[in-house]
């Protein structure tokens, strides 16, 4: 029960509203046990006696029994949920939180359906639980206690008798909660599963369509639903095994207390009145039990949520700040790659390996190579996406391992391969990075990347909203916000990876243009699979499976290197058509 | 990210549907287990009798053994008493099962059934709402209706109907004392009915609320590395906190609500305790009926309000789920804006037309107009022009995955609206700039193109897409997993693999969508032949930037702006030395002052 030990420090915000649900609940318990009591003065001191007054009297009191109760179950139940959904609140928050700052390789390996059941589903088990199961338990526990005192006031054998069924019940809620744990699991498992299906059919809409394989993904879907509905029934058939017989080994207690409780009645040791109030101790002695039990399939369940809720909070990002991290101060741009080797976790080799280079400030450094080279691995290392596995990653001579994470990013704009835009305006986009920025900055920005011209032609111009990964947008047109969004950072290092991938020659030139003039003065990473793009930079790095094949100007790799020559030719094969 | 109160009213709208409406449409899902309905029907009506003639004998065994002293009946009694409690245990049992089962059988029914809706939803309107805001009406809601039918409804229908056993039974037993017994029923009906309305639309609130949690959240998720390079997480989680304090207050709101419903039913079932009381003690008194059948009646009284608040804790559940079935419902009857034809598009030759077609997302947008043109078949036509110009939009109505608003489409003659999606596009093959790939092994990938094939036809679109040789180097080969959406591929990789999955499909009519553009220009050359080959005896669409793969086309169309504006071989467009020239030209632009790059 670890996890869910821990979620109770997030109840310690809300220790007021939980003790007064506390103090509440026991008000309850107690109106609770009083009125059996009511009852029998009703029957052997009104009924038996004849005597109408006492009957008022027990009517008034139990008018003044149901007021009490009317009040603080209110109380109980506004105050828990208060509890409930501030904890729900507080772990929700935790949560994203933890998500935003886990580091890339966290996410590389994660799946976002997997990670939304845990911030729905889980959350709110652990909620139901911490919120009324804990309440709920704790006052079982007086209720039973303050029954059993009762019931032994009114008679001590009979008590004694009818505690008889409370171990089978025990034993019958232990092999239960025993049962439903790893039951439990096994349903948030298959729920996960089929939410990852229908996570990735949203994403891939288009492609489903494309393919039209809309009667596959149904299929596909419907086989995890079956799963699922399997797990569900297998429950269902471990909660109709207990649940009733629990409520009927409260009968038998009925039938002890009529069958024992009437002998006794009629040997005169105990009166009508004292069964009839044994009758009514019954449920609040079975009451509890039951409680209990639910309340234990109730934790099992919540723990399993609670351990992968932690899972989540206790994951550990590759990358975080040293404990004695500095503040990098302003850069002047110098970055220098040492002796670098990187290979993705759980992958079996490297994709980088022993690559130096130096880039000196202000210099415009181009990265080239074939499909999986490792030029996007290697420009994920500047910002600290990753850290090195080897070696070391240097801006002005500081190793980046020695300075904070926000430092260091808040220097560097960089444009990643997949352009993702956020629900919300263009201008909104656009000062991503920087919220505070005015119209006129971003206007800039936007003129720079050669967006301005058709955000202008959108129907609201800047204030038009893109939706969810910015839809409605073509591809080389999301391609410009994001290089307008990194360029607003007015970024010492910037880093473009095959931003222009997308964007017609034409629109590129220009953007290029506008570039070398915003370059000046800091350092510039381009990757690009156009010379065209590549060609006027001050150093270009030709990669080969992870390494350094050749270095140089465009001159120089044209006159030293084979590899180069090759691309080049490919490029411009058939222009004398 | 910032249009959070919009989304709210926007789903707000929606429900105009009342309660009456939503539970009958529930029932109408138990239609397929009528057997499963109609055993927990019975065994309902068993349940109840036990539970009616419990304290009835109890009643017996005080008047009719204990005051006598007569122990020979008391142990019969309590024998009954015995044998209706274990006949209702088994009765219970096997009606939480039924129940039970019954309800999560609709459930995967209902989430089948939303699924298949996705599927066929019209793609405008997918991407224009919020991924996670579906998975929120699929997860989310549909876990509301889960609580409810797993925990709530067996118990519900169980105590409603023991209600009306225990009703039946105290009428039976004294009907003087029953009357005032069942005064307080009139008075619960008009309290549940009151707070019903009062609860309903706060839970409405909290059902659109975690919605919107849930929107934020996916998109957050998603877009997390954007989020940590532009250092903007803190401000996110700012944000986030704002809508989840949203949810947390419609929560506290709506169980204020349901909070005082159940303690007012509580106060309710007290003061009808005392009124029995009261009144049977009374009778009692004056020699009208025996003590027996007034602790009968206590116990009637107790027993009865036990269904009663049973009913009001599932109150919350039921509140929420209803809420969460209006949300389905209204996604369900979302009308589907792409009808589908009644004709299977036959073996598509080739002929390819566009008459005069116009479209736009967004009507005060433009993107095409008037475009016209006609493709042969086995022809291949390339799609050239500034960014935004439309290009992908063409592809996207030769798809149908919109309709467009003026003029029409044509394939041999088809017109794309007469014929049923599925016959269109299982004949058409797309790679697109973006590819998507599924989370699943490398081959599941390439053979979601033709679910039937073959590991070794697998592996030959592989080689053909120039796939094979980086796909062996991996750990596990073919069986490497690729992550989600394929995030532990470079992109370029991902584009090789969409490739692949295309050669596959082995379309009438392929669009390649900037389907080159992240792969390296040498590994581009590698795979031109098997483009070559691939684009051969197919109509094809291409769109490029990199002009080198358009120089070939049978067709060249240059857009701007929603237009045609040039059109022509290759060699006729340059020599036009317009749009299609420049765009050409600046290709290999070099920059003043170097030297010619021609090799």
């Amino acid at each position: 029960m670890t996890g869910i030990k821990r979620t109770f420090t997030y109840l310690q915000k809300y220790l007021l509203p939980t003790a007064g649900a506390l103090l509440s609940l026991l008000l309850v318990n107690a109106a609770n046990l009083v009125s059996p009591k009511l009852l029998q003065r009703l029957i052997d001191d009104g009924i038996s006696d004849l005597n109408m007054d006492v009957v008022w009297g027990v009517v008034i009191a139990l008018i003044g029994v149901a007021a009490v109760r009317g009040i603080f179950n209110f109380l109980q139940g506004y105050l828990g949920e208060v509890t409930s959904q501030g904890v729900a609140y507080e772990l929700r928050n935790s949560i994203f939180e933890k998500l935003q700052n886990l580091s890339f390789s966290y996410h590389d390996r994660s799946h976002t359906g997997k990670l939304m059941t845990r911030m729905t589903s889980d959350v709110e088990l652990v909620r139901m639980f911490l919120g009324s199961g804990l309440l709920h338990l704790v006052s079982a526990i007086f209720l039973l206690i303050g029954t059993i005192v009762m019931l032994f006031t009114l008679n001590w054998k009979l008590t004694l008798l009818v505690m008889l069924i409370l171990p089978g019940v025990g034993l019958i809620f232990m092999i239960f909660v025993k049962k439903i744990m790893p039951m439990s699991r096994i349903v948030q498992q298959k729920l996960g599963t089929l939410n990852t299906i229908l996570q990735e059919n949203l994403a891939g809409m288009r492609i489903v369509k494309a393919f039209a394989r809309e009667g596959y993904e149904i299929e596909r879907y419907g086989t995890a639903n079956i799963d699922l509905l399997d797990a569900n029934i297998s429950m269902i058939k471990l909660f109709t095994a207990f649940f009733p017989l629990v409520f009927f080994m409260g009968n038998i207690g009925m039938v002890i207390v009529i069958g024992m409780g009437g002998l006794l009645v009629i040997n005169g040791t105990l009166t009508l009145g004292e069964l009839v109030a044994f009758t009514g101790y019954l449920i609040y002695l079975l009451m509890p039990m039951f409680m209990m039990g639910m309340i234990g399939a109730m934790l099992s369940r919540a723990e399993a949520s609670a351990q992968r809720l932690f899972d989540v909070l206790d994951a550990k990002s590759e990358v975080e700040d040293a404990p004695d991290a500095i503040s990098l101060p302003k850069v002047e741009g110098r970055v220098e790659l040492r002796d670098v080797r990187f290979r993705y976790i759980g992958a079996e080799s490297d994709v980088v390996k022993d690559l130096s280079f130096v880039a000196e400030p202000g210099e415009t450094i181009a990265i080239l190579g074939q499909t999986g080279a490792g030029k996007s691995s290697i420009i994920t290392l500047i910002p600290r996406f990753y850290d090195v596995s080897d070696g070391a990653v240097l801006i002005d001579g500081k190793d980046i391992r020695e300075v904070t994470l926000d430092s260091l990013r808040s220097q560097i704009g960089i444009v990643l391969q997949e352009t993702t835009l956020f629900t919300g305006t263009i201008r909104e986009n656009i000062a991503y990075g920087r919220p505070e920025a005015t119209l006129e900055e971003v206007t800039a920005v936007a003129q720079a990347a050669q967006a301005h011209e058709f955000i202008l032609e959108q129907a609201e111009g800047y204030d038009t909203p893109v939706g969810e990964r910015g839809v409605g947008l073509s591809g080389g047109q999301k391609q410009r916000i994001a290089i307008a969004r990194a360029l607003l950072l007015d970024p010492r290092i910037l880093i473009m990876d095959d931003s222009t991938s997308s964007v017609d020659a034409e629109t590129e030139y220009k953007i290029q243009q506008a570039l070398e003039e915003l370059q000046k003065g800091r350092t510039t990473f381009i990757i690009a699979q156009r010379i065209s793009t590549v060609r006027s930079a001050d150093k270009i790095l030709l990669l080969d499976k992870g390494a350094l094949a050749a270095e140089g100007t465009h001159k120089e790799l044209q006159e030293t290197s084979e590899l180069y020559m090759e691309i080049l030719e490919t490029q411009f094969a058939g222009q004398e058509d | 990210m910032m249009h959070g109160m919009q989304r709210v009213a926007q789903t707000e709208e929606e429900h105009a549907q009342n309660t009456g409406q939503v539970v009958w449409r529930l029932v109408k899902y138990l239609s397929p287990y009528k057997k499963y309905v109609a055993a927990a029907f019975i065994l309902v009506l068993v349940n109840a009798a036990s539970q009616g003639l419990g304290p009835m004998l109890i009643g017996r065994a005080i008047d009719g053994a204990i005051s006598q002293g007569d122990k020979a009946g008391l142990l019969k009694t309590v024998l009954t008493l015995l044998g209706v409690y274990t006949i209702g245990m088994f009765a219970m049992r096997f009606q939480i099962y039924t129940m039970s089962t019954a309800g999560q059988k609709v459930l995967a029914d209902l989430r089948d059934e939303v699924f298949k809706k996705l599927q066929t939803l019209h793609l405008q309107f997918l991407e224009g709402s919020q991924a996670g805001d579906l998975m929120s009406r699929l997860s989310n809601d549909i876990d509301a209706l889960n609580n409810f039918f797993s925990q709530s409804l067996a118990q519900m229908v169980g105590s409603l109907f023991a209600l009306i056993g225990i009703m039946v039974a105290m009428l039976f037993l004294e009907w003087r004392l029953a009357l005032v017994a069942l005064v307080v029923i009139p008075i619960a009906l008009y309290v549940t009915k009151f707070f019903s309305s009062w609860s309903r639309r706060a839970f409405r609130k909290t059902r659109a609320t975690i919605g919107d949690v849930s929107a934020e959240m996916e998109e957050q998720v998603s877009g997390v590395k954007v989020a940590q390079a532009f250092n903007r997480t803190e401000r996110n989680v700012g944000e986030f906190a704002k809508r989840n304090a949203a949810n947390r207050d419609a929560n506290v709101n709506a169980n204020a609500i349901t909070s005082a419903f159940a303690p007012a039913m509580d106060v309710l079932s007290t003061l009808d305790l005392a009124l029995v009381a009261a009144y049977g003690g009374y009778l009692s008194i004056i020699g009208a009926i025996t003590i027996g059948t007034v602790i009968a009646f206590i116990q009637y009284v107790q027993n009865f309000f036990r269904p009663i608040q049973t009913v009001a804790q599932m109150w919350t559940v039921a509140q929420s789920a209803f809420a969460a079935a209006e949300r389905i419902f209204s996604l369900l009857d979302k009308e589907i804006e792409l009808a589908d034809g009644k004709e299977t598009m036959p073996r598509i030759e080739g002929k390819v037309s566009f008459e005069d077609v116009s479209f736009a997302y967004d009507s005060d947008v433009p993107v095409l107009a008037s475009v016209s043109m006609e493709a042969s078949p086995g022809e291949t036509v390339a799609i050239v022009g500034p960014t935004g110009a439309g290009k992908t939009t063409i592809v996207g109505l030769l798809a149908r995955f919109y309709d467009a608003e003026k003029g029409r489409i044509l394939i041999d003659d088809h017109d794309l609206r007469d014929v049923s999606q599925f016959s269109l596009r299982s004949q058409m093959g797309t790679v697109t700039q973006d590819p998507f790939l599924f989370s699943g092994s490398v081959m599941d990938n390439i053979r979601y193109g033709r679910l039937d094939a073959s590991d070794e036809d697998v592996v030959a679109a592989a080689e053909a897409a120039n796939a094979d040789s980086f796909i062996q180097k991996m750990s596990e080969g073919y069986q490497t997993e690729v992550g989600e959406r394929g995030s532990l591929l470079s992109q370029g990789q991902r584009q090789l693999i969409a490739i692949a999955r295309a050669v596959l499909a082995d379309p009438r009519i392929l669009i390649l969508d900037e389907a080159t553009a992240s792969i390296d220009t040498r590994t581009e050359k590698l795979i031109q032949g098997a483009l070559d080959k691939l684009l051969k005896g197919r109509t094809s669409f291409v769109i490029a930037h990199r002009l080198s793969t358009v120089r070939n086309a049978d067709q060249v169309l240059v857009l701007d702006e929603g237009q045609i504006v040039e059109r022509g071989k290759h060699a006729e467009l340059i020599a036009q030395n317009g749009l299609y020239a420049d765009l050409y030209s600046r290709q290999f632009y070099t920059p003043p002052g170097e030297t010619s790059l021609a090799i």
